[in-house]
């Protein structure tokens, strides 16, 4: 069994066996919740006939966190903490609503529309994270916290303001937006092929910007030792803002598909939390692309599912989220523990070799 | 009290910062601590305050081996460390401060410690208000809390690390004042500096270090030359190199002066020729490194011209002088050069001149191979460079340099090698004098200095103060000019 694998397995046992001594205590069977849980998401026996509608959320769901993870991972590779990126979601998700709410076109080119408007609004949104960072000497954990804030604030002010519905003065949301402005779905689900496809795109492209290009290894170089990285030469403000700006565009996509694919209007928790979760499932992937999609498919899984147990089983919904941070926590320990046990290992190995040399 | 330290291990890794240091403060002296920056000496004394542990050797308070585990140990056998950046919590007000580290409960008696730091304050001439918020306070009077409360923890053992830097002329007087009070009631003093002109002025006895070693002690007063060469160690005699014909002049420096510290009093003026070699002499942070900041665009003068190879660049950034073939190498290969985490092909390809935008691995693992076998570097192409040696980090360093240079700028540039990395080094760099490339280094090695260069400049306290033809000169009138003495004045 590889490392890798050991890594991801063994944070997955121990939040199994942690929630199971947890909700037995709780005096529940504990295999309830774990059983609604798939069952809500995607339906028990899995997979099951009539369970399409659960799993195209469940999918849709999935877009919106494996969208923004995989901006996340490029800047992480920056060495950015790019806590911005509810913000970048909000904004994206608020631009898409514009173009949905302003522009008449045919399906197809409106659809791209929304698209393009919401990355580039997600882009600038970071932005402005990258340049508060770069130019006023703002962390990024602070300036992307702060205007995530701002998002927010200005997302309510939309929905109660200038686009509120109709002579209701309603926090529920704005009008549904017309038609033609939807993401295509299939067959009265929420699923949406076009954003798994732009999705898996996205996840693609991250994982060769980083294995393939010049680009990517200049972006890794800048977030590894950004003094060395400026002394060869790489202009190193430009690419963290380059990887503010990439990740920022992803983020929006991730609204968009939240605006346009799932809600079918704008709603004041626009985000879902999901750019929080996608910090998330970075961490627990290790900053690899290809490891986003099982994981964040898993994080989608417990957050549809969760909305279960309210009703099944009188457990509070927000067991998924004990369960999801548990899952990041024990990782976390499991990773510390690995690099314990590997420093230990060298300065073994470094004793030694001393002893010999002596 | 007195101390020993015997035969005392430390490494980091591969580097030995401490290998097998024995040392002994008498009761009552002040011990000065020798040595550049990097020779061992704050490791050493990280080990005496418990700060970290030593690998092997033994320490010994008035004859009785003691352990040190942590700083609560060090400070309960009576050993105070001063650190370079006093340990003073801003926000605290000063009598907080006193108490913070005291020993027992959850007891805190204010009022008795104020008391009490009153009259150790009255006892040593501060004057410092008890109420008054720590921020307060300068550098200066930072240090003057933190003695008073090492004393009032009783400490018998004193060490004061650097602590000179940062504090006014006036309070360094002050300091050593305090310091000589202390010794003459029985109180050890280490010092530990890299400040040959203030060891001279407090200390009864001195011991050097260079490279983790203790290379020479003495008695006060010895002159400072003789100091000098403990430090940097005896010229051997300097072998004939072949001569190169200088060419046109590639940095040329007209009338530079900056704002903050380095050549403050007069501006500087300077040509460097095609194939020259400069030395940049004196004492760590005499200004050697603002001067090489200043020829590599990394800071920019506040008046003055710097034109590379016949092209004014004043004013312009450090990318614009990398463009017009001007590289500099920091004395921190990991911190400033190479990047942690990536291989020896990453570097290559960062290094490289291809642009275009996907890299073709499969060829550049070949040049890196290539690379790896022309340099002799011992590791792969895969080996990651926080994994290589010192050497082998300088030589990867070295092969990731472009072809054609104008100006090459480093520091320190066989530092931590061993004597065939060295000399490999050196080849290397004077096989590029052939092509035209001017050399400026900076060194704490007077050896290398009168071997390699052609010129060599002597820093002091942030001025020029001696320019030198290297073959006509030697290590004592060097050594007197970064001791900060002119020649003529030398036997004053």
């Amino acid at each position: 069994m590889s490392a890798r694998v050991q890594n991801l397995l063994l944070p997955i046992a121990v939040v199994v066996v942690s929630t199971v001594a947890l909700l037995f205590l709780a005096g529940t069977n504990p295999w309830d919740p774990i059983r609604f849980i798939i069952e809500g998401s995607i339906g028990w026996p899995p997979f099951e006939a009539g369970t399409a509608s659960k799993i195209g959320d469940t999918v849709m769901v999935w877009v919106p966190i494996a969208l923004a993870s995989a901006g996340l991972i490029v800047t992480f590779n920056a060495g950015m903490w790019n806590i911005g990126i509810e913000g970048q979601i909000i904004v994206g998700a608020i631009a898409a609503s514009w173009a949905a709410r302003t522009i008449s076109a045919p399906r197809p080119l409106l659809v791209f529309l929304t698209i393009v408007a919401g990355a580039i609004g997600g882009m600038l949104w970071g932005l402005l994270v990258g340049v508060l960072r770069t130019v006023g000497g703002v962390n990024e954990i602070f300036g992307g916290l702060g205007l995530d804030f701002v998002a927010v604030s200005i997302t309510t002010y939309l929905i109660i303001g200038p686009w509120s519905r109709s002579g209701v003065a309603s926090t529920s949301g704005t009008d549904i937006f017309p038609d033609a402005a939807l993401l295509p779905s299939f067959g009265g689900t929420r699923l949406s092929p076009l954003a798994i496809v732009i999705t898996l795109a996205a996840i693609g492209g991250v994982w060769i910007l980083f294995r393939g290009t010049l680009y990517g290894l200049k972006l890794k170089a800048v977030g590894a030792n950004r003094p060395s990285a400026f002394l060869m030469g790489i202009p190193t403000n430009r690419f963290l803002l380059g990887a503010f700006m990439i990740c920022g565009a992803l983020a929006g996509i991730a609204g968009t598909s939240q605006a346009t694919g799932f809600h079918f209007k704008l709603i004041p928790a626009i985000s879902g939390n999901y750019g929080f979760l996608a910090i998330l499932v970075v961490l627990l992937a290790r900053f690899r692309a290809f490891w986003v999609i099982p994981i964040s498919f898993f994080f989608a899984m417990i957050a549809v599912g969760a909305s279960q147990l309210d009703l099944r089983l009188d457990l509070s919904s927000t067991l998924g989220g004990v369960l999801q941070g548990t899952l990041v926590l024990s990782a976390m320990l499991g990773l510390g523990w690995a690099a314990y046990r590997a420093r230990k290992h060298a300065d073994a190995a470094d004793s030694a070799a001393q002893d010999a040399a002596t | 009290m007195s101390l020993e330290l015997r035969d005392i291990h430390k490494h980091y890794g591969p580097v030995r910062a401490n290998d097998g240091i024995s040392l002994t403060v008498a009761e009552g002296t002040l011990h000065g601590l020798l040595g550049e920056n990097g020779a061992g000496k704050s490791t050493l004394m990280k080990v005496l305050s418990g700060f970290h542990s030593a690998d092997s050797g033994e320490v010994v308070l008035d004859g009785k081996s003691i352990k040190l585990a942590s700083p609560d140990d060090a400070i309960a056998a009576g050993i105070g460390m001063l650190h370079q950046d006093p340990l003073v919590f801003l926000p605290f007000n000063v009598i907080d401060n006193f108490v913070l580290g005291s020993p027992g409960g959850s007891r805190l008696d204010r009022k008795k410690a104020a008391q009490e730091f009153a009259e150790l304050c009255d006892r040593y001439g501060f004057n410092i208000d008890p109420a008054s918020p720590a921020r307060l306070l300068t550098v200066g009077e930072r240090q003057q809390l933190e003695i008073v409360r090492l004393l009032w923890l009783g400490a018998r053992v004193l060490i004061l690390d650097e602590p000179t830097t940062g504090i006014s002329a006036d309070q360094r007087s002050k300091l050593f004042v305090t310091l000589k009070a202390l010794a003459t009631e029985g109180m050890s003093v280490i010092f530990v500096s890299h400040k040959l002109e203030e060891v001279a002025d407090l200390c009864e006895r001195v011991t050097v270090m260079t490279r983790g070693k203790v290379v020479g002690e003495a008695e006060m007063p010895v002159p400072p030359e003789q100091l000098v060469k403990m430090m940097f160690g005896q010229a051997v005699e300097v072998k004939d190199r072949p001569a190169v014909d200088h060419g046109a002049a590639q940095l040329k420096l007209s009338d530079i002066r900056t704002a903050s510290g380095m050549l403050s009093e007069e501006p500087v003026s300077l040509e460097v020729r095609a194939g020259e070699v400069v030395g940049l002499a004196g004492m760590e942070g005499s200004g050697q490194d603002a001067f090489l900041r200043i020829c590599s665009g990394m800071r920019n003068p506040r008046s003055g011209s710097v034109q590379i190879a016949g092209t004014d660049l004043t004013g312009k950034n450090y990318r614009d002088f990398l463009a017009a073939d001007v590289k500099y190498l920091p004395a921190g290969r990991l911190e400033e050069g190479l990047i942690e985490g990536l291989t020896i092909t990453e570097h290559f390809v960062l290094a490289g001149e291809d642009r275009g935008f996907f890299v073709d691995w499969g060829k550049a693992k070949k040049r890196a191979e290539a690379q790896v076998d022309h340099f002799t570097i011992k590791g792969t192409e895969a080996s990651t460079a926080e994994s290589l040696s010192g050497g082998n980090q300088q030589r990867l360093l070295l092969a990731m340099l472009p072809p054609r240079l104008n100006v090459l700028l480093m520091e320190h540039p066989t530092r931590g090698l061993d004597i065939e990395s060295a000399d490999w080094v050196w080849e290397q760099l004077l096989a590029r004098r052939e092509v035209g490339t001017s050399i400026v280094f900076a060194s704490a090695d007077l050896d290398e200095l009168l071997r390699y260069s052609d010129r060599i400049l002597v820093f002091f306290s942030g001025r020029i103060i001696g320019e030198l033809d290297a073959k006509a000169t030697n290590v004592d009138e060097i050594g007197l000019l970064i001791g900060g003495r002119s020649v003529d004045s030398g036997a004053a």
